[in-house]
């Protein structure tokens, strides 16, 4: 089925992301996930409601078109190219990435779905992906791959959004992508401020206040 | 009404963006707060039956918060003028635009009768607020502005995951969007018991990061440290305020679903290990910017405490919302004073604040005393009311850590307190010209004046108001349909 396979190709990226050193194929692949989760809809056989096909024309349009844009824009300023000495390794990256998802399987399975839902991958692909923005939030230095893991981070809930995306007001999907987008602009400005004052964006560099 | 509270501040901010003159720029801010207030006023002048399908509309809890939130940014507003003028060579146009924006975001948020709106109102608060925090425009604030943006955005994505969760528990339930609050808190029963737990811890979890209870508080200090005392006092009172009412929202959901006592454990718990991390880090502190986010961790935790506790302690903790917000606007914009006096926060730089500021140094004092329950100041009145109702509920061992811990903090506090306004100022230290004038310690006064009387005498409306927001926020559906217009 295509959703199933949209769902897999989700979680396969959730390990690439982790293994990758470049800076921008994990751009790439935050935005591909964005891309496949914001097709995922129609997918779904849900292209008869005009309002859901409006909002994977958006979803797809931010994370696809303006974020990538926003990204291009930030790595032309910041000039860097890989991720070096992350706090935690890849290959131990990639081990917690996989005991995450364990996890993140094990969880969903104590969390009831509604009787006949079709997609039971849904909750463990989206905590997986949770799981997996986080783990790139906390263990690179960059300040712009921090940015990438709150993008995954994003693409999780989204995915989990999905199970309600039949009846969840317009008006709600449309704030929380309006967000998304003004946030990651702004984290832009920042990095592009920190990049000025530090000659860096290595948030090592970020360790002047403390108690 | 509902809209221009929320219009004209957003205008106002667009206007402020515009206008060219710094000084005239500085003025925007009190004439549109003095015009919030004013709205605000008049549309909770009578009671009225909103719509069960409204997506806005200000309730006795919303209005409540919204009203905290309107007179906190008066005061700041009235402040910022005079501060602006001392600091001619940075330029505000961001800071106006952002402060104004934040006011309509606040408004949109307290009238949200819908859980989705009021996450996209809180996300956007982040992100208005994040400027301010850059306001000096160096490398302390720049690391503090980063931590701020990637810490809340974290959290309050946490908390849209958390709502996702209770949206599924109705759905699970059969019932359908739109879930307005009113829908949830009717027909809680069917909510799915496993995802609505699960929907509170993360909306706990998402909105306390953005409250800054312990240990979710860590970009605190720094914001609080790095920013002007206008912007500390404005995120100390006001953007604590928003998150702790989208909090309560939700709380409101839980407990009308009869899981109430599961709610209140962890917001108990919560509660006490914020007051208790506070305390440690308020010993010895150095920087007096610094100790008053600790003292914010604190009060925020002492509000979930009082939620916690429920009854009499939860509807104390609503009124703490008002006397946190009111002596910590005294705390911040004192300590800006003599941080501008003094050009610096750091003991052992900053002592005998009496003698070089007194004005400031005297506000200081007694914002200290009031902030840490000396009668008869609007503190003393809820932190010992939360504590009688811990007491009175059989709530024996959290009520009497609770005191314990307010009298620990009270020593740590003064501690640093004492040093900064007794003693004699340090000779070597270079003096700036900053002199208390009127205009920078009257908001201040009159903060504090207002702050002495709530702790003496409470109006009628407001008691009533008080009253019903608190039944609201411990999801009684009797008080669901008392709306104000």
């Amino acid at each position: 089925m295509l959703p199933d396979l949209l769902i897999a190709l989700t979680m396969l990226s959730n390990f690439s992301l982790v293994a990758t050193s470049r800076v921008s194929k994990a751009i790439q692949f935050a935005v591909l996930q964005g891309v496949l989760l914001g097709l995922m809809p129609l997918a779904m056989g849900l292209g008869r409601h005009f309002h859901i096909v409006l909002l994977a024309v958006a979803a797809v349009t931010v994370k696809g078109w303006l974020i990538p844009f926003l990204f291009r824009r930030a790595l032309k300023q910041v000039h860097i190219q890989r991720e070096v000495d992350p706090y935690i390794g890849y290959t131990v990256s990639l081990m917690l990435c996989a005991l995450g998802t364990g996890l993140s399987l094990l969880l969903a399975h104590n969390l009831p779905l509604k009787p006949g839902t079709e997609y039971v991958l849904m909750v463990p692909a989206s905590l997986a992906t949770l799981f997996t923005g986080f783990l790139l939030l906390v263990s690179r230095r960059k300040a712009l791959t921090q940015v990438v893991g709150y993008l995954v981070l994003e693409n999780g809930i989204y995915l989990f959004g999905l199970l309600l995306v039949e009846d969840m007001p317009a008006l709600v999907e449309a704030g929380i992508l309006l967000d998304l987008f003004v946030g990651i602009f702004v984290m832009g400005i920042v990095i592009n401020h920190i990049r000025v004052a530090f000659d860096s964006t290595d948030t090592r560099h970020l360790a002047e206040l403390k108690d | 009404m509902a809209w221009l509270l929320i219009l004209v501040p957003l205008l106002a901010a667009a206007l402020a963006f515009a206008v060219s003159s710094p000084t005239l720029r500085a003025w925007i801010l009190p004439a549109v707060g003095v015009l919030h207030l004013g709205l605000l006023l008049a549309a909770l002048g009578g009671w009225r039956t909103l719509p069960i399908n409204a997506w806005f509309g200000l309730d006795a809890l919303g209005g409540w918060v919204l009203l905290v939130i309107s007179v906190l940014f008066c005061i700041c507003a009235f402040y910022a003028p005079a501060y602006l003028a001392l600091r001619p060579e940075r330029d505000h146009r961001v800071l106006s635009t952002c402060l104004l924006g934040f006011l309509g975001l606040a408004s949109l948020l307290a009238q949200a009768r819908h859980p989705g709106i009021a996450w996209v109102a809180m996300e956007t608060t982040t992100l208005v607020t994040a400027p301010l925090i850059y306001f000096n425009h160096n490398r302390r604030s720049l690391e503090a502005t980063w931590k701020y943006l990637v810490i809340g955005s974290v959290g309050i994505a946490l908390a849209l995951l958390g709502t996702l969760f209770i949206a599924y528990a109705a759905h699970m339930g059969g019932l359908e969007e739109p879930l307005r609050y009113t829908r949830l808190m009717e027909n809680a029963s069917l909510l799915s018991r496993p995802w609505l737990r699960a929907g509170f811890v993360l909306t706990l979890v998402g909105y306390g990061t953005k409250m800054g209870l312990a240990p979710l508080h860590t970009w605190k200090p720094d914001a609080y440290g790095e920013t002007p005392g206008l912007v500390g006092a404005l995120l100390a009172g006001g953007v604590t305020s928003c998150a702790f009412l989208a909090l309560l929202r939700i709380y409101g959901v839980v407990a009308a679903a009869g899981e109430g006592a599961f709610a209140r454990e962890l917001l108990v718990a919560f509660g006490m290990l914020s007051m208790a991390w506070a305390l440690v880090f308020m010993i010895r502190q150095t920087d007096i910017k610094r100790l008053l986010a600790y003292s914010s961790v604190e009060h925020m935790g002492i509000l979930v405490f009082g939620i916690g506790i429920g009854g009499l302690a939860a509807k104390f903790a609503l009124f703490h919302l008002a006397a946190n917000a009111l002596v910590k606007s005294v705390l911040f914009l004192s300590a800006g004073n003599i941080h501008r006096s003094y050009a610096s926060k750091q003991l052992p730089f900053v002592t005998g604040a009496l003698r070089r500021t007194p004005v400031s140094g005297w506000l200081f004092l007694l914002g200290f005393l009031a902030i840490t329950g000396m009668p008869p100041f609007a503190p003393f009145l809820s932190e010992f009311s939360i504590a009688s109702g811990a007491l009175g509920t059989g709530h024996l061992a959290s009520g009497a850590a609770f005191l314990v811990l307010l009298g620990g903090i009270f020593l740590a506090m003064s501690e640093t307190v004492v040093k900064v306004v007794f003693g004699t100022p340090s000779a070597q230290r270079v003096r700036t010209p900053y002199k208390d004038a009127p205009a920078t310690t009257a908001p201040l006064i009159a903060a504090l004046a207002l702050a002495l009387v709530l702790g003496i005498w409470m109006p009628r409306p407001l008691q009533a108001m008080l009253d019903q927001a608190s039944t609201t926020a411990e999801g009684a559906l009797s008080a669901r349909l008392e709306v104000r217009p």
